[in-house]
């Protein structure tokens, strides 16, 4: 029910908003839903508005079992 | 522009306008019908269509040069050599004098770059409407050589499926310039002339048996017709199909798909296996093989494409034009 | 493509090859239609569609609120591209004049701030995902002075909705692909409940392998004997989800009775200003009540929605109902089952 797109954050300005990429598409955004967002961070945004921020720790974001269930793979 | 009571002193601008800037020596004779002469042997194509595109100017290109590349580029789909267009303008009062003497130029500069002569034309000034618009219509003429069959009707099974370039960019910089997306990027619309292609291709001996113009309704809309018209199933391939990556992402962002966008400087080209590399070799190496006809026992052609999860998805027409939107 | 094969062989190796699930997000149904995932799922999995389709629940009436403030005097009208072509009783957004597309509810805002003598009304629709970034819109109207905004609070929850799903002797679903994004802010606990009513459920993303996962997952579980609430989305998805934004919501709004399209009114589901926000509350701003509209007669689309029929068994489905002239809130919007059925004709919605 709701398209949310992964995009890299190029600034944030002290007014609550963020400039945000996507291969070369570039749009500026709310940042007040998440605070703690910072340069660089990869988040998902939702209708001009950045609602998570993407956990890099956990690139893959699945669970260990399924995980597991590709393991052998390169 | 003005309409009514200076109308005479517009007319005869618009006139020299014209005459200077698309004027050749047909045109120049500014007799009631232009008369051309086909090639011994050759038939004769038709076509025309009507521009209404708003703005009139976008990111790659305008309603001038729009109005020459999409008539020829229909033209050649039947392998016909375009050699003439007539131009109607019609003008709405308030429209800058500016603005049509640059809309004008580009239609020469298109105009020169396919190859084809404006040979008749009409203006007319209508009451102020909208937008202080310009709408143009042009018919084209081309002369098909002797032997020459490519026709949507002839997909045969076994032909590949060639796509000459990226898609999507033609509507994505028309939607930036309508503001219906806030998104900074650099896309550009596609529009460009394509029979100098087509001729090199039958030139060089390509064996072509359909070619069709993804415009409005994009690549799924056009080739759903072929699969109508040849009776034959098509089956292309989600991950061959090219697509720059800034289109991509804006159609991620928007929720477009990028198959059902508007281009109008691609073909769909259906060849025989051994010409396709031909084909790539001269339209560019932004085209890609994207899939293939085949058999259908009940005539009953349909398309279908197998996505990048290898599932098999069946397409069909546009239904309605895409909008942005969050779900 | 190499893991799609290992989740394929992975759910053909499973004990248990026959379940009824269902995705309870739009975008779910049209990733399984559009990647033509029910090709590539054992025999015996059915997958039914849910009410997680904003537009489609969106009420005839709220829709021609929206079109009759659409047609007032000095208001401009900001919405989603997808309500443009929902048709009401006379017309449709893509019809009027003073209508606009925005991709966020901020443009909306900037508009209002650019022209402060003319009213800028919102549509707000949407389910939890969508719903705080309006609240936070209304927050920062509020602290922008700006008075010539104002949203209309059409907007949905899902938790009610799906009780009153699971608790319908009718209905029979073995497991529930949760709504990815919703959970992004929610948190997956915010699912939990589910296991009330002997269900399982998994937090999926979008993608056909993430969906495929999902499927596997539930499947395990029930071969297990276990009732739990999965998230297999974790780079976005928290247990807790994102506090900053629920708080903001319930700042706003709070939660209300909400007439579903199709389904009636369903207690607790739906979100009204709270009083000290009541001043950026559209319907009450232009003193325009919702209208009680009647549902089209003989339309499946209520029972749709709630996973007891399936598009090809509605009379209307694809000769009176298509997209170009959509009857019910399914064919309505692009993400409605129906239009899911109608697009991607393969898919074989199995009872």
């Amino acid at each position: 029910m709701c398209l949310a797109v992964p995009v890299k954050v190029l600034d944030l300005s002290v007014d609550g908003t963020a400039r945000v990429e996507k291969d070369g598409v570039t749009l500026t955004v709310m940042s007040s839903l998440t605070p703690d967002v910072a340069p660089g961070d990869y988040v998902l945004l939702h209708a001009g508005f950045i609602i998570q921020k993407l956990d890099r720790d956990d690139a893959e974001g699945r669970i260990r079992m399924i995980k597991d269930l590709y393991d052998g793979e390169d | 522009m003005s309409h009514g009571s200076g109308g005479r002193q517009t007319h005869d601008l618009v006139q020299d306008l014209l005459l200077s800037r698309l004027g050749n020596k047909t045109l120049n004779r500014m007799e009631d019908s232009a008369v051309i002469s086909p090639s011994p042997g050759s038939r004769i194509a038709m076509t025309t269509d009507s521009y209404v595109v708003q703005p009139l100017f976008f990111p790659g290109g305008d309603i001038g040069r729009l109005s020459v590349c999409g008539t020829v580029n229909d033209l050649a789909t039947s392998g016909a050599v375009p050699q003439v267009l007539s131009l109607g303008l019609i003008l709405e009062e308030g429209l800058e004098f500016d603005t049509l003497e640059e809309i004008v130029d580009s239609i020469a500069r298109a105009a020169e770059e396919a190859g084809v002569l404006i040979a008749t034309g009409d203006t007319k000034v209508i009451n102020r409407g909208p937008g202080d618009g310009l709408y143009i219509n042009t018919a084209g003429i081309g002369f098909i050589e002797d032997g020459i069959e490519i026709s949507s009707y002839n997909g045969k099974p076994g032909d590949k499926v060639i796509l000459t370039g990226p898609l999507g960019n033609h509507e994505i910089a028309l939607m930036k310039a309508r503001g219906l997306i806030p998104f900074e990027t650099d896309i550009q619309s596609d529009v460009a002339p394509l029979n100098r292609y087509v001729k090199e291709v039958l030139e060089r001996g390509g064996d072509i048996s359909a070619i069709k113009d993804p415009t409005r309704g994009g690549l799924a809309s056009a080739l759903h017709e072929i699969c109508g018209h040849s009776g034959c199933n098509v089956t292309i391939y989600e991950e061959q199909i090219p697509v720059d990556r800034n289109v991509k992402a804006v159609c991620e962002l928007a929720g477009f798909d990028p198959l059902y966008l508007a281009n109008e400087g691609k073909y769909i080209i259906l060849c025989k296996p051994e010409s396709s590399s031909l084909i790539l070799d001269i339209f560019g190496s932004a085209g890609a093989v994207i899939g293939e006809v085949q058999e259908r026992g009940d005539g009953k052609g349909e398309l279908l494409m197998e996505t990048r999860s290898g599932g098999l998805r069946r397409l069909g027409m546009l239904e309605t034009t895409q909008l942005p939107r969050i779900c | 493509m190499e893991r799609i094969k290992q989740i394929r062989e992975a759910l053909k190796g499973l004990g248990k090859q026959s379940a009824t699930l269902m995705e309870v997000c739009g975008t779910h149904t049209m990733s399984i239609a559009r990647n033509g995932i029910r090709s590539l799922l054992p025999e015996g999995v059915r997958l039914v569609s849910g009410p997680g389709c904003p537009v489609c629940v969106t009420s005839q009436g709220e829709i021609q609120t929206a079109l009759d403030l659409a047609e007032r005097e000095n208001v401009l009208l900001c919405t989603f591209g997808d309500m443009m072509r929902v048709p009401g009783e006379r017309g449709r957004l893509e019809d009027m004049d003073n209508v606009k597309i925005v991709y966020s509810p901020m443009e909306a805002l900037t508009e209002a701030e650019k022209d402060r003598d003319r009213q800028v009304v919102f549509v707000g629709v949407g389910f939890e995902t969508t719903s705080p970034l309006i609240a936070a819109t209304v927050q920062e109207a509020r602290r922008r002075k700006i008075r010539n905004f104002s949203v209309l609070p059409f907007h949905k929850t899902i938790p009610e909705a799906l009780r009153l799903i699971l608790s319908d002797p009718e209905v029979s679903i073995d497991g529930l692909i949760l709504p990815g994004h919703v959970s992004v802010l929610t948190g997956r606990r915010y699912f939990d409940f589910i296991t009330e009513y002997g269900t399982s459920g998994v937090v999926s993303g979008f993608e056909a392998l993430d969906i495929l996962e999902g499927i596997y997952l539930l499947l395990r579980g029930m071969e297990e004997g276990q009732r739990e609430v999965l998230n297999n989305y974790t780079q976005v998805v928290k247990d807790e989800g994102n506090l900053q934004a629920m708080n903001t919501l319930y700042q706003v709004f709070e939660s209300s009775d909400a007439l579903w399209r199709g389904v009636g009114v369903i207690p607790e589901s739906g979100l009204i200003f709270r009083e000290q926000y009541r001043d950026f509350n559209a319907l009450e701003r232009f003193s325009t009540p919702v209208p009680d509209i009647p549902e089209p007669e003989g339309c499946l689309c209520g029972r749709i929605l709630m996973g007891k029929s399936i598009p090809p068994e509605c009379p209307w489905f694809g000769t009176e109902c298509t997209p170009q002239r959509p009857i019910g809130p399914c064919m309505v919007s692009s993400e409605g089952t129906c239009a899911a059925c109608y697009k991607y004709p393969e898919v074989v919605f199995k009872r």
